[in-house]
């Protein structure tokens, strides 16, 4: 972990995106207690944690195994934080039925955890989490165990749940879709640094480096190098010949390399004249029908992984694979980006 | 069928699909079974005839009945409670089959087995065997007993009375210091003679805190083989198993070389003045040579259960239960402990029982007050030659076992348990 700044806001869901070996789920650790901080602080509602064994952060969290203690059934592992708590018994009982409640669960509370599906476990973990009305609950890759129907049906329950009761919910993922569906904010994650720090469309639309753009999403990918700078915008050779006008987001000025990046749905193909900031010609490699829209590879200034998503509607245009096409785009959605370990390497 | 057979389906050789089927799973059964024939073989001969024999060897009386054929159908007809001596022809019974079994030397062997009920009657019968040959005729009453008066004691006829049956209880009762007389009433042993009850007490409350013993070393080591990173815990468990790739007569030796009053521990303590010269303490060939010459050997059979058990439990357990609040004695308390429960039953039945059996490291270092019930079936076997009391002793001790884990099975469940 290196350099890690990050204020969490009251009620927010925050999720911490990246590949695994990038550091968050380390950096959560750290906020619940296990791991120790080597340096640097950390608060909690103002109130500095770094010294504050785990058990007396009040932090929930929720294990991507769920951690449910099996020699005792649901009820009783519920009210385990409030036992421990030495919360009363009749609170006890409310706040139990109250959270079987929220998790649509009220008749398992006399099963064990062995006797419920992988879904209902979690959602029994995520009660127990939320229980005892913790500052702030951390969630470890919590959805990676179940099967790919009930983990979206489960992001949009924690999500609801999160609307519900405003807790400050961190959340950690490598997947991508769950992080931007349930999050306010996403910090992506590489090499133990926040790349970025954004809402989810913000982190979708206005990527700030390669490592976000590549990692959120689809992404096209040119290589280039600078020519000219035009105020926000710059003009970029390509490597494989031809010339880009995109927005300057990341790059040093005139001569230095740079990665375009831009995203499959805004190429148009066969713009009408003058309609686009650019204009380019690809060979289609590729074809696949997907339905609402046709996915096609063309090999672009050298680039032969050029995706291009054509929407299924009525004005398209007849493609067959070999096949020269024009293509267009807006310099706003072409974003020169840094070019990390690309160097003075040409091509 | 009631349909007809035209319903049955049928393999495309035209044998009914059930029948195929059948012949199908039967051939599959039958060579699964010569798999295990070897070890079945092995089993039953080494293991489970013997222990059959043993059992009926508890019971068998046969000896008095087939050395004294005659006398034994002859006092039937006599009134052990009658205070009279039995009639001239059960005397005229006893001649002919004690001259008969003299001859090919038998009579020693009923003469022991009645010996264990009663002292005396195994040199009363080698002295009646080499009398017996010269009577050969009426009265032979008063011949008898001019050979030895005690032909006419009351006793002795109830005794072979009793024992001329060819089942009996009375090793079964003597197992557990009772005798029966000849009018069948069961009544304690004098004082100074009841000894087994006494063994299987202090057999089992010696076992039992062993077993505690074990569970109280053997439960940290146990946690730390299951956390420690595998680098550590390798090395740990070589060391857990040592144990079993050494001898365990060196073993056992090696704590009377430790604990012996000339030994290394009563020196050390000597040289740093903890005891003085005369003041060596008896640590071996007593109750404490036994626990802890126990202890030590039994302790990796509570340390591997635990240690299968307690690897499973995923560390994720523990920190729920910090992170729900728990400080970290009451998440191990209450978290971590009572799934090592089965761990805990397994190592537990597994040490107590291997305990209550143990023979060679109790005779070694239990001198008089450490021994076990085992010492003592295992000197009636091979010293005093009396293996109908050995067996009773063992039946019991079977028994008992049996009885502990029924008892294991009910509290705990056998299904709980898990030995690795």
């Amino acid at each position: 972990m290196k350099d890690l700044n990050l204020s969490i806001e009251t009620g927010e869901f925050l999720t911490m995106l990246g590949p695994s070996g990038s550091g968050k789920t380390t950096c959560l650790m750290m906020l619940a207690g296990f791991e120790p901080a080597t340096h640097g602080e950390i608060y909690l509602n103002d109130r500095p944690v770094n010294k504050v064994a785990p058990h007396r952060r009040n932090i929930g969290m929720v294990f991507q195994d769920y951690a449910l203690f099996p020699h005792m059934t649901v009820s009783e592992n519920l009210a385990f934080p409030l036992r421990v708590r030495r919360t009363s018994k009749a609170d006890t009982e409310a706040k139990v039925k109250r959270a079987l409640e929220m998790v649509r669960l009220p008749a398992f509370g006399n099963r064990r955890p062995a006797q419920l599906s992988g879904g209902q476990q979690q959602r029994v973990a995520v009660a127990r989490a939320l229980v005892f009305e913790p500052d702030l609950v951390l969630m470890d890759e919590p959805l990676g165990a179940l099967d790919k129907n009930l983990r979206e049906e489960m992001q949009y329950e924690i999500k609801h749940i999160h609307e519900q009761l405003g807790v400050t919910v961190v959340y950690v993922t490598h997947d991508q879709s769950e992080a931007l569906t349930m999050s306010n904010r996403i910090a992506v994650f590489d090499d133990g640094v926040i790349q970025q720090l954004a809402s989810p469309s913000a982190l979708y639309e206005e990527p700030e480096n390669c490592f976000v753009a590549q990692f959120i999403g689809e992404n096209n990918r040119l290589y280039g190098k600078v020519t000219s700078v035009e105020g926000s915008y710059c003009r970029v050779a390509l490597d494989g010949g031809g010339t880009v006008f995109a927005r300057k987001i990341k790059c040093e000025g005139e001569g230095a390399r740079t990665i375009l990046s831009l995203r499959p749905e805004r190429v148009v193909i066969a713009p009408a004249e003058d309609g686009t900031d650019n204009s380019i010609v690809g060979r289609v490699q590729e074809l696949i029908y997907l339905g609402d829209h046709i996915r096609a590879r063309l090999a672009v200034a050298g680039n032969d992984e050029f995706v291009v998503k054509i929407p299924n509607t009525e004005r398209q245009v007849d493609l067959r694979e070999g096949m020269d096409v024009d293509l267009g785009w807006a310099a706003d959605d072409c974003r020169a980006l840094d070019a990390p370990g690309q160097g003075a390497q040409a091509g | 069928m009631a349909t007809g057979a035209d319903s049955i389906i049928r393999t495309a050789d035209g044998v009914p699909l059930k029948t195929s089927l059948r012949r199908a799973t039967a051939r599959r059964r039958v060579r699964t079974f010569l798999l295990v024939v070897p070890i079945l073989a092995f089993l039953l001969i080494t293991f489970v005839f013997p222990v059959i024999d043993m059992l009926f060897r508890s019971v068998d009386n046969q000896i008095v009945s087939s050395v004294l054929p005659r006398t034994t159908l002859a006092i039937q007809s006599w009134d052990p409670a009658s205070e009279e001596l039995p009639p001239d022809f059960v005397y005229e019974a006893l001649v002919l089959d004690v001259q008969d079994s003299f001859e090919d030397k038998t009579l020693g062997r009923a003469g022991r087995r009645l010996n264990y009920e009663q002292s005396g009657v195994m040199s009363l019968f080698r002295k009646s065997g080499r009398r017996a040959k010269r009577i050969t005729e009426a009265p032979f009453k008063d011949q008898v007993i001019a050979i030895d008066n005690r032909w006419a004691d009351l006793e002795i006829w109830q005794l072979i009375h009793q024992e001329s049956s060819k089942v009996t209880a009375s090793y079964f009762l003597s197992a557990v210091d009772l005798q029966i007389d000849y009018k069948g009433e069961i009544s304690w042993k004098a004082e100074e003679r009841r000894i087994y009850l006494f063994l299987f007490y202090r057999t089992l409350w010696m076992s039992a805190l062993i077993t505690v013993f074990c569970l109280l070393l053997g439960y940290p080591i146990a946690f730390l083989l299951a956390t420690l990173p595998s680098r550590h815990s390798n090395l740990l468990l070589i060391l857990v198993l040592l144990p079993f790739w050494t001898s365990l007569l060196v073993r056992t030796t090696a704590w009377i070389a430790l604990l012996q009053s000339e030994g290394v521990l009563n020196d050390l303590m000597v040289f740093l003045g903890i005891i003085s010269e005369d003041g060596r303490l008896q640590m071996i060939h007593n109750k404490f040579g036994t626990f802890v010459a126990m202890t030590h050997i039994l302790l990796p059979f509570m340390i591997l259960p635990l240690y299968s058990v307690m690897k499973t439990i995923p560390s994720s357990y523990m920190r729920a239960a910090r992170s729900l609040g728990a400080s970290p004695f009451t998440g191990f308390v209450k978290v971590y402990m009572p799934n090592t429960v089965p761990g805990i039953g397994a190592g537990c039945i597994l040490v107590f029982i291997l305990s209550i059996g143990y023979y060679i490291t109790p005779a070694l270092v239990g001198g008089r007050t450490g021994t076990f019930i085992s010492n003592i079936i295992a000197l009636h076997i091979g010293e005093t030659l009396n293996w109908g009391l050995a067996a009773a002793l063992g039946v019991i001790l079977l028994a008992l076992v049996l009885l502990l884990y029924f008892l294991y099975d009910r509290i705990v469940g056998v299904n709980n348990m898990k030995l690795g």
